[in-house]
């Protein structure tokens, strides 16, 4: 937690996925980022953060946006995203230019000030502390994907665990193979759909075994492969994004679950 | 012409002409010194802490390890190792140090020097080195030990003296420069384990080509 | 080998619904991981190991013709000859030639994935002199006329029922199911082979500079007998492979088996100088270094200069969940799995190659496990800037990318198309939070559903909330 009195300025880099199909994590989001004690803005200009282009090999796009998104960002003290995917884009920024091109201090500038949320929130503001005060309740026994770019460009490992520790009720039973990916990969899901579709059978079947009611991730992009996969396979799992369960934001259905679900709620 | 193809790609690659003086010299300088990288700490350790680790990652390896209070007690242990295997040929290697050795115990048993052939059961040699890092043999051929008894005997029989275990390989290096100098034999053996494979099905299987059992008689000397 | 990588979609499908071969996949994600995994515990000085052999290679990269040329004035002050072969071709027609010199009828092998790049067995064959592959794994492929699928464990692709059966064939004994017996059968089939064997051919896995000495490394012993048996020992390798000193040639092989196999030490290392020494009683008269490039010296100082650090583990395509999916073939050429993504493009270029560097997820595994420390996604990915410079990507891609990005550029816009959309999947999906088929999306719900939103975008909400707020 921030020790001084002024809060801690935040952007909030919301991300597509987040934006157009699951808005209740970039809210969950903003409440972790309040009771850190941040103030939270949504600069107007971000869009994407430039991944698709980036991984097709269209450097001269995934430029043009790497600008925009560091203009849209200038100025806060720090940037946050419930995604370690396009976060860790954002940290990529820098090697697009050159090094006399002005624009690459200024991206090396972003990487420094660009956080994934659970990272920000240990790492940075040292929440778990504070979270253990706020007595947030999930009686359920969870398990946990570890998104690649998270866990292996920006290092998220313990972050979302050391969270979760901090939340009653909630038992983490760890799965086979958790650092493995999942096979979405962006546009990969859709060009190699076999190859795809086998990777999400291994880490659906991987957390079916582990008896979890819950399988929570850092990043919408393999909650959306992996829910869809459980729900394609009946598979009894239920797919959050962990700040959902760290927000006491549970109450929206979860991945791919029907608004009314007589079993479950009115 | 190939080789001034690739030796120009190269350089074109590296952004520069032929190496300058300055630059040959630094690398002719780092080849002399022959300077250690890092190395793992596990071996280095007391010479007699060195010898417990050795035996114990070569069994780990699955080599068998007799320790013997001296070279005198080769043949008979040899023998009796044979006999309990219905052995009833050995091919030596003629090193002095086994030639001086009293092989009456062999009795039946033939003890041949020559190089290994097909069909040969069992084979014994002496050894350079021990390393202990990985429980390793050094060896490495001469007119007195043909490389064949290292490979087509099924056992191999390497008599290894306490004193010749050293902790990392860089130890061994040196003691083989020590020996020959500029010059190296023509081959040198880092021997660990009896040869296997797991070619078929992942299964792992001792006695692919190589020997399938590697019995090392340890002289506590 | 021929060329199958333009087919890998293909490939990859029909690989996915072999049942033999997930299983063979199923073993080895299994078993190559977890038993690296106890040995880099075993070794604390593991990941700084990596550092010194990056760097080492960083340094000797910089100074390749320097060292190629050390290495090959000590190989002939010990008696040995060194050839330079610029192609495959190249390289097939000096073996040849050295084994006419000598009369060869047939000539052994021990593995080498360079003479896999340059079809030596192919061209020996047609010019009369018959190959014998003698590490069992290569050995089995040969009598199935088949090709390897993993760079170390080359069989890996086959059960032990496809092992029985071309054995049983092949060498007309009685079926067994026993891996024991069937492995006694190679080895005493091989057992003549070696000896009357006129030449022997292995690859190398480090050529030290400082001795002029070849390296290899085998579990089997097949190596060490097709080099030491016959008159003859031709050594197949490349320029990368070149390290300063034997106690460099060390660092790299502390890495080595660790990464590959996840042994402590492979069990024979070998080092070879020369031919025979005068009162030697066995070992070959004559000594032959071929020294192959194929591309290699192209990659110095290019955006793949990286990959030359690679020292051939496999670890990389042992823990590639592509690779653990579809297998070694369906790659379609020599190297599969990362590495060679980054590589077969370069040699049988990035037309017939484009697939392979697009088939990743770019999870990093690889690159998290490589024991030289390559940044295997990255150069990746240099091949798809590559391939989309010269308008090589597919149509689709290029103008969905082009569309895409027209509005990622125009944040209001994109504010307006993300609107739409969340609402059309809203609408789409209703209460149920998921649809089960989507025409134009047919890649994602032919496998899986797709979740819909169940509330208006984000932004809509937070503007929303703001202008209720002032």
């Amino acid at each position: 937690m921030s020790t001084t009195n002024t809060p801690v300025q935040v952007g909030l880099f919301v991300t597509c996925l987040v934006d157009m199909f699951r808005p209740t994590i970039g809210f969950a989001t903003v409440k972790l980022l309040e009771q850190a004690g941040c103030t939270v803005e949504v600069p107007e200009q971000q869009t994407c953060c430039g991944q698709p282009a980036f991984n097709s090999g269209d450097r001269e796009t995934t430029r043009d946006i790497a600008k925009q998104t560091i203009q849209a960002f200038d100025g806060y003290q720090y940037v946050v995203g419930p995604s370690g995917s396009c976060i860790g884009m954002l940290h990529y920024y820098a090697d697009l230019f050159d090094d006399n091109d002005p624009w690459k201090a200024r991206a090396e500038d972003l990487k420094a000030r660009a956080f994934e949320i659970t990272s920000f929130l240990v790492d940075v503001m040292k929440f778990d502390e504070v979270l253990a005060t706020l007595e947030q309740q999930f009686d359920q026994k969870v398990t946990y994907h570890d998104s690649c770019s998270g866990l292996r460009q920006l290092g998220v490992k313990v972050q979302p665990r050391k969270l979760l520790d901090k939340v009653a009720g909630t038992e983490l039973a760890e799965m086979t193979e958790a650092e493995t990916c999942c096979g979405f990969g962006g546009t990969f899901c859709v060009k190699y759909p076999d190859i795809s579709n086998r990777m999400v059978s291994n880490k659906t079947d991987f957390a079916d075994e582990t008896g979890a009611q819950t399988l929570l991730g850092g990043d919408l992009g393999c909650l959306m492969n992996i829910a869809g996969k459980l729900k394609r396979e009946g598979k009894p799992l239920e797919t959050r994004h962990v700040v959902e369960v760290l927000a006491g934001m549970t109450d929206t259905p979860a991945i791919a679950e029907a608004v009314y679900d007589l079993g479950k709620q009115a | 012409m190939s080789r001034a193809e690739i030796l120009s790609n190269i350089r074109r690659g590296l952004g520069r002409g032929e190496a300058s003086e300055a630059q040959r010299k630094a690398v002719f300088n780092r080849l002399n010194a022959k300077a250690n990288n890092l190395i793992p700490k596990r071996s280095q350790l007391p010479h007699a802490e060195q010898v417990e680790l050795f035996k114990s990652m070569a069994q780990e390896a699955s080599a068998e390890i007799i320790e013997l209070s001296s070279t005198a007690d080769v043949p008979k242990t040899v023998t009796d190792w044979l006999q309990n295997n219905g052995i009833k040929e050995l091919i030596s290697s003629s090193d002095a140090e086994l030639n001086e050795l009293d092989w009456s115990p062999l009795g039946d048993i033939q003890r041949t020097q020559r190089v290994a052939m097909v069909g040969d059961m069992a084979s014994i040699t002496t050894s350079f080195a021990g390393i202990a890092e990985t429980g390793t043999l050094m060896l490495h051929s001469r007119g007195e030990s043909p490389t064949t008894l290292n490979f087509l005997p099924d056992v191999h029989l390497v008599v290894l003296k306490r004193s010749t275990i050293v902790g990392p390989y860089e130890d061994a290096w040196k003691k083989i420069r020590g020996t020959f100098g500029k010059s190296m034999p023509r081959t040198v053996n880092m021997i660990t384990g009896p040869s296997r494979s797991a070619d078929i099905e992942q299964t792992l299987q001792m006695g692919a080509h190589g020997p399938r059992t590697l019995v090392i008689l340890l002289i506590n000397d | 080998m021929q060329i199958r990588s333009p087919e890998f979609k293909e490939n990859a499908r029909t690989a996915l619904k072999e049942e033999g071969l997930q299983r063979a996949l199923g073993k080895l994600r299994a078993g190559f991981p977890e038993k690296r995994a106890i040995a880099v515990e075993r070794m604390p000085e593991f990941h700084d190991l990596r550092d010194e052999a990056r760097d080492l290679k960083n340094h000797i990269l910089e100074n390749l013709d320097i060292y190629l040329e050390q290495f090959e004035s000590k190989v002939q002050e010990s008696g040995g000859h060194v050839h330079w072969a610029r192609t495959g071709d190249d390289a097939n027609k000096i073996i040849l030639d050295i084994c006419k010199q000598v009369n060869a009828k047939t000539v052994t092998k021990g593995k080498s994935m360079v003479s896999e790049e340059t079809n030596l067995n192919e061209y020996l064959e047609a010019n009369g002199i018959q190959p014998v592959e003698t590490d069992l794994g290569e050995y089995i492929l040969q009598l199935r006329e088949d090709h390897p699928s993993h760079i170390i464990a080359p069989a890996i692709h086959l059960n032990l029922s496809d092992v029985s059966e071309i054995f049983h064939e092949k060498h007309g004994k009685p079926k067994s199911d026993d891996p024991a017996v069937l492995m006694q059968e190679a080895r005493e089939e091989l057992r003549n082979k070696f000896v009357a064997a006129d030449v022997g051919i292995t690859g190398a896995n480090f050529l030290v500079a400082e001795t002029g000495s070849t390296i290899i490394v085998t579990n089997e012993g097949n190596g060490d007998l097709t080099q030491t048996l016959p008159k003859t020992h031709i050594v197949i390798t490349s320029i990368e492979k070149v390290v300063p000193t034997l106690e460099d040639m060390t660092l790299f092989l502390r890495l080595l088996a660790r990464s590959a196999t996840g042994q402590e030490f492979t069990v024979y290392n070998t080092l070879s100088t020369g031919p025979r020494r005068e009162g030697d009683a066995d070992g070959p008269e004559n000594f032959h270094v071929v020294l192959v490039d194929n591309g290699r010296s192209e990659m110095v100082g290019s955006e793949f200069h990286e990959m030359l650090r690679c020292i051939r583990c496999s670890a990389c395509m042992n823990h590639c969940p592509v690779y653990g999916s579809v297998g070694g073939h369906a790659y379609g050429w020599v190297y599969p799995g990362p590495m060679g993504s980054v590589l077969t493009p370069k040699m049988i270029g990035i037309e017939k190659a484009g697939n392979l560097p697009n088939a990743s997820t770019f999870c990093g595994k690889c690159e998290e496990v490589c024991p030289v420390r390559i940044p295997l996604p990255k150069l990746m990915r240099h091949w798809r800037n590559n391939e989309f410079e010269k308008h090589l990507s597919p149509k689709a891609v290029r103008w969905g990318l082009a569309g895409w990005g027209f509005f990622a550029k125009r944040p209001t816009l994109y504010r307006q198309l993300s609107t739409a959309s969340n609402w059309f999947m809203r609408t789409l999906g209703g209460k149920k939070g998921r649809v089960k088929s989507l025409p134009m999306a047919s890649g994602w719900t032919d496998f899986r559903d797709l979740p819909t939103p169940t509330d208006k975008t984000f932004m809509q909400q937070w503007n929303d909330k703001k202008e209720g707020k002032q």
